[in-house]
């Protein structure tokens, strides 16, 4: 599964490709396809999505919503207190 | 063609991806009327962002101007006075002296800021009002089709310099931005733009440093940007902003240009 | 318990604003007016008021938009040319309905004109002077205490209607000097609450905008209907005016501000020669006293229509008696102040010439 994702507006997205150009991947194309308006709307056309927001950035019309893998959440190894005078801590981490 | 990646997220991806952007609630329902790659569309939308981020969407009241961005206050989810034609920054100085706990922003075109309003410009930054300005430069009046601005580059072809702009007959392009930077009452002078992602990052410090300023009272905050205007130009979103970075950051280079002390 | 002082015209009406509760004062000097903003200036602020010396009287009328817009008490005060200058800003604040007070002292014009009071601003304080189709409600003092007086009112009517109300003086009666006694009034019993006003969205409400923007056609129709049924209530409910005299006169003098005050002693003086003349003073010169008139004119031999001008109040006079009674007009221009007993003679032209046609006829 790719780090991230993007989703478009398609029906808001006026084809002016500036995210296409933005994104770093090169993962954004235009459709064949056209909306209501007549545009053809923007799509994501690799699954080698970052989550890097360069496309929503630049987007004029907030089309774009982007996401990306959950940073793993840091659970405490250990808790430390009661210290009254300097120590010296050192950790064996096992999970290497 | 290649194939086209479904939308909808998968059962893994929305366990395992969190969304970190999304359109800002500070922009109403409203679709945008801009033209395709208008800079105006993300200048708004990198506003409402920070006025979203800044929490500070019931405390701010901007002012619109006459122009393509005569329609902002349809796209901006807060209150908003439209203003006459260059006057905006007088309108936005008498709400800043009766509201002063509030954030206050006027959006101007090159017409509207650097044509017929110049002297409010002018006076409202020797003034020092502690509002922020907001002056989208596309070199051009994009509302009315196209004609010549006083941001107009030398040579450049619009509907009232057919061919080409000459010194002789319009003078040259007012740097009203460098003028308004000797006034002691501005404090924070900038010139952005929008035209990459980065652009779009450092215009987004620009906004949130303006309205941190209001907040200090430091004086007029003043940020240009430096815009495209596809269908003026006669090009395309992606050769505007190619043309922009070629012809008008020479004239117009991005870039602090005061800061406070 | 009022408090009663000596003061000149602009100065009444400036320290009347600041009893009425008014929040902010945007303009520029012109003579004959710049005492108004000097007063301001310096005794308005110290209670509290913002005032602002703005770069022009463009800027001072869209800063007075943007203040009431913001839902403050605010006005601005100049004398025809910047009067001239803040036409589009009137539209525009009339269009988006919103409150505030506009003061003109009248100098002689047209162009840059004179110093000298005048009338010459009646048209386009009635009659548009902006673009499209919108009324003020003009206010016309003829002494001190009315320059005093109407602000308090002018301030309640633009906060009732929604919409701008014009005071129109003239240099005379700004730089004159009489005896005025200031009311007692409290503007939190008199300003009404502004939802619509852009304070900052809150959480519970929608957005607030002030526009006069209206792209379809339709809309702005719309926009427009409701506009003129405001001024219809308006016409309906506002119209004042003053009679002198009226109850057996023959013949009308129809007179507002300093013309008025003249005519007043010319009417006293006709009396005493045996004309039996009357005055109608119009205070509101929008919504027009067309109705008393038109009353009146039945049984009257004649009207006399007296201004500082080259006749422009006179055609709502026309338009009001509707050939009911011959209407005839005095007037000096440019700054002259006509004197009680040219109003005399004209009159006595008009009576003593019916007079002799009526034995001619005979």
């Amino acid at each position: 599964m790719a780090k991230g994702k993007v989703t478009f507006d398609i029906e808001t997205c006026k084809g002016c490709e500036l995210c296409i150009e933005a994104c770093p991947q090169l993962s954004l194309a235009l459709s064949s396809k056209i909306n209501a308006q007549g545009y053809h709307y923007a799509v994501l056309i690799k699954d080698n999505c970052t989550g890097c927001v360069n496309c929503a950035l630049v987007c004029p019309d907030a089309v774009i919503t982007v996401y990306r893998q959950k940073k793993k959440s840091k659970t405490p190894v250990a808790r430390i207190t009661n210290v009254t005078q300097n120590i010296t801590v050192t950790i064996d981490d096992e999970r290497k | 063609m290649s194939p086209e990646i479904t939308q909808d997220l998968t059962a893994e991806e929305q366990e395992q991806l969190e969304c970190v952007y999304a359109k800002p609630k500070t922009l109403t329902e409203t679709r945008f009327h801009y033209c395709p790659g208008c800079g105006h569309s993300v200048a708004h939308r990198v506003l409402m962002e920070v006025i979203d981020e800044l929490d500070i969407q019931d405390k701010t009241i901007g002012i619109a101007p006459v122009g393509c961005s005569v329609f902002a206050y349809h796209y901006m989810n807060i209150d908003m006075q439209g203003a006459a034609h260059g006057r905006a920054s007088a309108v936005a100085t008498a709400v800043k002296r009766l509201l002063p706990d509030r954030y206050v922003f006027a959006y101007q075109g090159d017409g509207d800021l650097a044509a017929i309003g110049t002297a409010e410009t002018i006076h409202t930054c020797n003034r020092g009002e502690n509002i922020m300005m907001v002056f989208i430069n596309n070199a051009i009046y994009g509302m009315t089709g196209g004609q010549m601005a006083p941001t107009t580059l030398l040579g450049m072809k619009t509907s009232t310099s057919p061919t080409g702009r000459t010194a002789e007959t319009a003078g040259f392009p007012i740097m009203i931005t460098n003028m308004i930077a000797m006034l002691p009452g501005v404090a924070y002078v900038t010139r952005q733009s929008v035209e990459t992602p980065n652009a779009v990052r450092q215009l987004k410090k620009a906004f949130t440093k303006g309205f941190q300023y209001q907040k200090e009272h430091k004086g007029t905050c003043f940020i240009e940007v430096v815009s495209n205007c596809p269908s003026g130009w006669k090009m395309t979103p992606l050769q505007a902003n190619k043309w922009l970075v070629e012809n008008m950051f020479p004239v117009y280079p991005p870039g602090d240009i005061k800061v406070p002390a | 318990m009022g408090d009663t002082r000596l003061m000149k015209g602009n100065e009444a009406l400036a320290e009347a604003a600041i009893r009425a509760g008014c929040q902010g004062y945007f303009g520029y000097p012109i003579t004959p007016q710049s005492e108004i903003l000097e007063y301001l200036a310096d005794e308005g602020r110290k209670r509290g008021m913002i005032v602002l010396q703005a770069e022009s009287e463009v800027a001072s009328i869209n800063m007075v938009y943007g203040g009431a817009g913001a839902g403050a008490r605010v006005m601005t005060s100049s004398s025809s040319p910047g009067i001239s200058l803040m036409q589009e800003g009137i539209s525009y604040i009339a269009c988006a309905e919103l409150p505030c007070l506009i003061v003109n002292v009248n100098r002689g014009g047209p162009g840059l004109g004179t110093i000298q009071p005048s009338q010459g601003d009646y048209f386009q304080s009635v009659k548009g002077g902006g673009h499209g189709d919108y009324r003020l409600i003009v206010l016309a003092p003829s002494s001190v205490q009315e320059m005093a007086d109407f602000v308090y009112d002018a301030f309640d009517l633009a906060d009732k209607y929604r919409t701008p109300v014009l005071i129109l003086a003239d240099g005379a009666l700004g730089q004159m000097m009489e005896k005025v006694e200031f009311r007692e009034y409290i503007p939190a019993d008199h300003v009404p609450p502004k939802p619509w006003a852009t304070t900052g969205k809150l959480k519970d409400r929608a957005r607030n905008f002030v526009t006069s923007l209206h792209m379809q056609p339709e809309q702005m129709e719309e926009v427009n209907k409701h506009l003129q049924a405001k001024y219809r209530t308006i016409a309906e409910h506002e119209v004042r005016y003053e009679l002198v005299a009226a109850d057996d006169a023959e013949y009308m003098i129809v007179a507002y501000g300093l013309a008025a005050r003249v005519s007043h002693r010319a009417v006293q003086l006709a009396r005493a020669e045996g004309i039996r003349v009357g005055l109608l003073r119009p205070i509101t010169l929008w919504p027009y006293p067309s109705a008393v008139l038109q009353s009146i004119a039945s049984r009257l031999q004649g009207v006399l229509v007296v201004e500082m001008n080259a006749g422009q109040m006179v055609e709502d006079v026309r338009l009001a008696v509707e050939g009911r009674a011959p209407v005839h007009f005095y007037g000096r221009m440019g700054g002259v102040i006509p004197a009680p007993d040219e109003v005399v003679r004209a009159l006595r032209a008009i009576v003593y010439n019916e007079v002799a046609q009526a034995a001619e006829a005979h």
